[in-house]
């Protein structure tokens, strides 16, 4: 095993960074839980997140802080929006299985 | 000392975001992802970026998990079933995950060949000065556009939060 | 010396002074409030109840931890430890005094000075929520989850305007360092009293006061253990450890969140009264007037044990006195004094405001923070964005 460097190459926080993307579109395709399903979603915005900063430190500049701060604009949003159907489908439904949603199928 | 901070912590995260993938009750994977954004905020702050770390924590963390964590204890979410659909595609997926990971290595490594090395305190600009300057210049619209969503989100909130739906 | 040795002895320091505090703010609250309500409060366990904590924490400790039969193990162990370490973790960078020189060591009264401190603050606060909501949903208990469930959509909402109440004076500030915020408060208003950020930002400070009443589960808004209606609420099922675990939290929520308003609107460790008119002096003043008292009190005895308490309570605060008079020690001895006083002053009002305010209805405690709340604190911050912008 060759030795540890002193510093981390950038290029390992990229690599995580698709990793937990990766894992985020894993979690998205499996889960058959709409909370879980949507916790996925999170889950690859944060990977960008990571992979933004990186950038940013990369270039330099701070833009891509900014845009990471955008993304968890719309993070945010988007969870008020998405739990406020998951709490009305869950209403009209009573359940959370992603499969038994599927009315307008038949 | 920053290799050693960096491994521990994106081991964290993976290890979370694997348990948030595998686990069968929300409520752990809810937790594990709340275990991702900490072990990034970390990453974060390695990366000079002090004030995204701050805002990690406070929005993602802060609120958009406790969010979570109420619906889920709201509607009493229980275990998840699994289904024959998914077993088979776990198996179809774990070599496509790999697939994916190793052609997004190939990708980094070809076309950012050589990445500058992180060190702490390397970037300094992140901690919330540079960052509200930029804002406020030059990315104003974006950011007026920004609050427009949200206005939208808060209004599509309420309206799906009513009784009658 | 090495700093690590240095931090080390800091940590254990603060830790050490930190639960200390909290244990006797359980004794001094109850002894506040039962006389309060023309009661004695705690008398049994030492001279006026004063080990009671102490008693509470062997009983505490030597009870049996129940762990019910319905819970979901992991978590239900898991919440009283996260409610604890997550209230411990932010006093970490909050200072106590300027940079000091102990043993020819010059020194921060602080464990680590965070250019974006008060962000940490707000941010290990909005994670603190986790300890209560998953204490109360683990127990698997209808009460619990109820008080889990208040809990979490009670800390969201008065997040916001905490949050809003802190930006103002931080625009006047322009810090996020308390170092730096305190820093910015020194000098005097008319070369008298302390150049505050409450004479610029009453409002705020107002606003934030009230959601940090919500935010530690506090009298009028402790609804998530509100006992008339939920039994204790989310620490319903918990016993011994996990029950001293979430006091503790509690307490040391409340120590923090006195500590980060007295930095950021009552100048931290800056005195209220300027040096040359005898500022440095007011705590020996203060401790001496104290130890003047209790020996003419003993002069008078009225109870059997007067004769004996009342002079060595007056020696040990003109001692005291005398001690804060040494100029040697005053650079460390006075700043400490202040904060402590004023962080000591807003602890007060926490445990007034316990014993003289009924508890909010639920909806009124949500309509309060979105309808009066949010609003004010945003035009408060409005307001104080134009001034700073139309200044010269």
């Amino acid at each position: 095993m060759p030795p540890l460097p002193q510093t981390v190459p950038l290029s390992w926080y990229l690599l995580l960074s698709a990793i937990l993307f990766g894992l985020g579109v894993a979690g998205f395709l499996f889960r058959k839980n709409i909370i879980t399903v949507f916790m996925s979603i999170e889950l690859m915005l944060n990977a960008v997140n990571l992979s933004f900063i990186a950038f940013s430190y990369q270039f330099r500049q701070v833009d891509g802080h900014i845009f990471a701060f955008f993304v968890m604009v719309v993070a945010a949003a988007e969870a008020a929006v998405g739990l406020g159907i998951i709490l009305t489908v869950f209403k009209n439904r009573a359940t959370l299985q992603i499969d038994e949603i599927s009315t307008l199928k038949n | 000392m920053d290799v050693i901070l960096f491994l521990i912590f994106a081991f964290i995260a993976v290890a979370s975001a694997v348990s948030l993938v595998l686990q069968r009750h929300p409520i752990s994977s809810a937790l594990s992802l709340i275990g991702v954004m900490g072990a990034l905020a970390v990453l974060y702050l390695l990366l000079g970026a002090e004030f995204m770390a701050a805002a990690q924590l406070i929005v993602y963390a802060g609120a958009i998990m406790v969010l979570f964590v109420f619906v889920i204890m709201l509607l009493n979410a229980g275990r998840e079933r699994p289904s024959a659909a998914s077993r088979l595609v776990r198996w179809l997926g774990i070599p496509l995950f790999t697939l994916f990971i190793g052609v997004m290595a190939y990708f980094i490594q070809t076309f950012f060949p050589k990445t500058l090395d992180v060190s702490f305190g390397g970037f300094t600009q992140g901690a919330g000065l540079e960052i509200g300057r930029q804002l406020f210049t030059r990315y104003l619209l974006p950011f007026e556009v920004t609050s427009l969503l949200i206005l939208i989100a808060i209004i599509g909130a309420i309206v799906l939060a009513r009784k009658e739906i | 010396m090495n700093f690590y040795i240095l931090t080390l002895i800091k940590a254990g320091l603060v830790a050490f002074v930190l639960l200390t505090t909290a244990a006797y703010l359980v004794w001094i609250e109850r002894k506040l409030l039962a006389h309060i309500q023309l009661r004695l409060g705690p008398q049994r366990v030492g001279p006026h109840g004063l080990l009671q904590p102490l008693a509470d924490l062997v009983k505490l400790v030597t009870k049996e931890g129940l762990i019910p039969q319905q819970v979901n193990k992991i978590y239900f162990l898991l919440a009283p430890f996260a409610a604890v370490m997550l209230a411990l973790i932010s006093i970490s960078v909050i200072p106590f005094g300027p940079e000091v020189e102990i043993f020819g060591q010059r020194t921060w009264l602080q464990l680590t000075d965070l250019k974006i401190g008060v962000l940490f603050v707000l941010a290990i606060s909005s994670i603190g929520v986790y300890g209560v909501a998953l204490g109360g949903w683990a127990s698997n208990n209808k009460y619990a989850l109820l008080g889990g469930l208040r809990s979490s959509a009670q800390m969201i909402s008065y997040e916001l305007p905490l949050a809003l109440a802190i930006a103002a004076p931080l625009l006047l500030s322009n810090t996020l360092s308390f170092r730096e915020l305190v820093e910015t408060q020194s000098g005097f208003l008319g070369g008298v009293l302390g150049n505050w950020n409450l004479w610029y930002q009453p409002v705020s400070f107002l606003v934030f006061l009230i959601s940090a009443f919500a935010e530690t589960n506090r009298v009028p808004f402790d609804l998530p253990e509100a006992e008339n209606e939920l039994v204790a609420g989310f620490h319903t099922e918990y016993s011994s450890l996990g029950f001293a675990a979430f006091f503790t939290a509690e307490y040391a929520n409340i120590i923090t969140a006195c500590a980060v308003g007295t930095h950021i609107w009552l100048g931290g460790w800056q005195p209220i009264i300027a040096p040359h008119l005898g500022g440095i002096w007011v705590p020996s003043l203060v401790f001496a007037f104290f130890g003047i008292m209790s020996l003419f009190h003993a002069t008078q005895p009225a109870r059997r044990w007067d004769k004996y308490t009342f002079p060595v309570l007056g020696l040990a605060a003109l001692g005291l006195a005398a001690l804060f008079a040494i100029p040697l020690l005053q650079p460390v001895l006075v700043p400490l004094f202040w904060f402590a006083a004023k962080t000591g002053a807003l602890i007060f009002l926490f445990i007034w405001i316990r014993g003289t305010l009924p508890r909010f209805r639920y909806d009124q405690l949500m309509r309060f923070a979105w309808t009066f709340l949010f609003p004010v604190a945003l035009v408060n911050l409005l307001v104080t964005g134009l001034v700073v912008a139309l200044q010269p």
